[in-house]
């Protein structure tokens, strides 16, 4: 046993030198101004940035549980296929994630903007007129004018991009956990009286919460930091916590300083959440992929 | 003590991707009898018995429970619990939990369900295991908690997958005991699939013996053993020597080169037949005075007896006997008219 902690030691350089020292050069600069002095400035000023802070937060949440809404009953089918049927599967899933991350985010900006593939698909379905239409019909007050949906630069097209780039891994991990389930435990459940939503509630959410916690961190956590998704399809209306650390370090507002001290909070708020979906997860200790 | 039926199973046909498992099975089951499906696998028997708990819907045919229609109810609507194979316990529950599964379905009587799970836990010896995590029980004691998870629903029938089948031989015999006690005390109808005939033979009322998805016996294990109706049932309940013979006339067969004299009556005159005759059932003596002779090829000890093959003509006989004859001996067999159970010929 003595001997196999040696294994580690490159990984734990490894770690010491880049994951370890950065973060604490990031909470020096968080902690500090920039003549080098001990402030609590920094953190302070991160109060007039709540509103990101909370849309980031609100938008992650939202994604994450669209995520797992489609993704739960898509890995137990997964999980129920032949094994030779459920690898090819698999690679369907994974398929997009071979794809560059910003060619895949590019492709929805024109599918959704304003004379986009989708605007101009509906108008040549003639959706347009039968809205106006039915809004003539309907009062005064209603546009009648309308000559395309607005998609691009919402709110909706973010929460769309997240959902798009991380659904595979919240599908994964589900069904991880999910293809250990012995079809007999279900037949169990039937077998003493469990009619189709008891099966849910009592048997297959609680032997897939090791799969759904993973499951949640690995889309919450992209999505939360996420700056790429919100610039493309977000539009300036939708800036996240991402984006105001990028101006930080990158952008126009050049302050190291509040950027350190925001990736920190955001840090301290993806634990915290975390440590909640965690500690409800494993009470049974069920030991999962976590 | 023919009690009312319980479960008909009339006309049932299962095919699984097109290859017909079950072809026509009609069978009673009788109310608070512990009945086997005993068969070789792949021979239906499990099968037979998911079509009983739900799990598997007949291409055709009729499932009657009490007289009533069942074949179309889901599983979680029968009166009907099952034991399976590998336990299905749910890892993310207790002992008590688990047991208590089916009860919190139905009731919110926290105080009820709590004694009835905990009698239910006692009469299956499993006293104060409640809190205990099912994953760390060994295998007799989760089949214990399978049992238990049943009966604690006061089901009229409960199916038995091959319980026992995980477990060594010395808890196999305890469970087999076990569990005929505890169908006695409940007075529950148990339905029991098994390929160990020796198994079948100890706990049931009634043997129910399974080939190709065919039933090819029925009958009490003393009926099945004693009275096998055709070579298969005589061939896979313990060991047999079957042999083709005539039927010359009423009490008189032909076999192994000679007549003997039989108790068996009513076939056609010269009528083909087989002829069984148990290991145990012939009397080893002294090669002048036997019926047969025939020379000792090997013999194997088995505990309570020695095993013989013995060499006859072109026929190898199988002989248990108390006593051990030398390899390469020659030796006598005789064989009353008792022990020759007569078969028709199949063809």
């Amino acid at each position: 046993m003595r001997r196999d902690t040696r294994l580690a030691y490159p990984y734990v350089v490894w770690m010491v030198i880049f994951i370890a020292v950065p973060l604490l050069i990031v909470a020096y600069f968080a902690f500090t101004n920039k003549a080098g002095q001990f402030t609590l400035e920094n953190l302070r000023q991160i109060g007039e940035y709540a509103p990101v802070f909370l849309r980031s937060l609100l938008l992650a949440a939202r994604a994450t549980v669209i995520c797992l809404v489609l993704a739960f009953p898509a890995a137990w089918w997964l999980s129920r296929l032949r094994v030779r049927h459920q690898r090819i599967m698999l690679m369907l899933v994974m398929l997009p994630m071979w794809m560059n991350f910003l060619l895949r985010t590019y492709a929805w900006m024109t599918l959704l903007e304003n004379n986009g593939l989708l605007n101009r698909l509906f108008g040549a379905m003639h959706l347009f007129d039968l809205v106006n239409g039915i809004n003539g019909l309907l009062g005064a007050s209603l546009p009648t004018n309308i000559t395309y949906f607005p998609m691009i630069n919402t709110a909706g097209a973010v929460v769309l991009g997240m959902v798009y780039n991380y659904l595979p891994y919240m599908i994964l991990p589900l069904y991880t956990i999910m293809v250990k389930i012995e079809p007999s435990e279900i037949e169990a459940a039937q077998d003493l009286g469990a009619n189709t939503r008891q099966i849910l509630t009592r048997v297959l959410i609680p032997l897939s919460m090791p799969g759904i916690s993973t499951g949640i961190t690995m889309v919450f956590v992209p999505s939360v930091s996420t700056f790429i998704i919100s610039r493309m399809l977000g539009g300036g209306g939708n800036m996240l916590v991402g984006d105001l650390i990028e101006l930080q370090f990158l952008g126009n507002s050049y302050n190291y300083n509040l950027g350190s001290a925001m990736s920190l909070v955001l840090m301290v708020i993806v634990l915290l959440c975390m440590g909640v979906t965690n500690t409800s997860g494993g009470e049974d200790g069920i030991e999962g992929v976590v | 003590m023919e009690h009312p039926i319980v479960v008909s199973l009339q006309d049932i046909m299962v095919d699984f991707d097109g290859e017909p498992v079950l072809t026509g099975l009609s069978l009673d089951i009788h109310d608070k009898e512990f009945v086997t499906f005993l068969g070789p696998s792949g021979c239906g028997k499990t099968t037979t018995l998911r079509v009983i708990g739900g799990f598997v819907q007949p291409k055709s045919g009729r499932v009657l429970f009490d007289g009533q229609d069942i074949t179309n109810l889901p599983p979680y609507k029968r009166h009907v619990n099952t034991v399976f194979q590998k336990y299905a316990l749910f890892p993310h529950l207790n002992v008590f939990e688990n047991v208590a599964f089916g009860l919190r379905l139905k009731s919110r009587d926290e105080k009820a369900i709590r004694s009835q799970v905990l009698q239910m836990l006692e009469t299956v010896g499993l006293k104060g295991f409640e809190r205990r995590r099912v994953t760390t029980l060994s295998g007799g004691q989760q089949q214990r908690v399978a049992i238990a998870r049943g009966l604690v629903n006061r089901p009229r029938v409960l199916l038995l997958d091959e319980p026992l089948g995980a477990l060594d031989l010395k808890l196999r015999k305890e469970m087999q005991l076990e569990l005929k006690r505890l169908q006695q005390a409940l007075e529950i109808t148990f339905i029991y699939v098994t390929h160990d005939q020796e198994e079948a033979l100890t706990m049931s009322d009634t043997v129910v013996v399974m080939n190709e998805g065919h039933i090819q016996q029925i009958g009490s294990p003393e009926d099945i053993y004693n009275e096998p109706t055709n070579a298969f049932v005589a061939d896979f309940i313990g060991e047999s020597n079957i042999l083709n013979g005539v039927m010359h006339r009423d009490f008189l067969v032909e076999f192994a080169g000679r007549s003997f004299t039989c108790v068996d009556k009513g076939f056609a005159p010269n009528q083909l037949v087989q002829v069984v005759v148990r290991p145990e059932d012939i009397q080893v003596v002294p090669a002048i005075q036997g019926q047969l002779t025939g020379v000792v090829r090997d013999v194997i000890f088995k505990g309570v007896h020695f095993e013989m093959h013995v060499e006859q003509g072109d026929f190898e006989w199988i002989i248990h006997s108390t006593r051990a004859s030398q390899p390469g001996e020659m030796i006598g067999m005789c064989i009353g008219p008792d022990e020759i159970h007569i078969m028709p010929r199949e063809e």
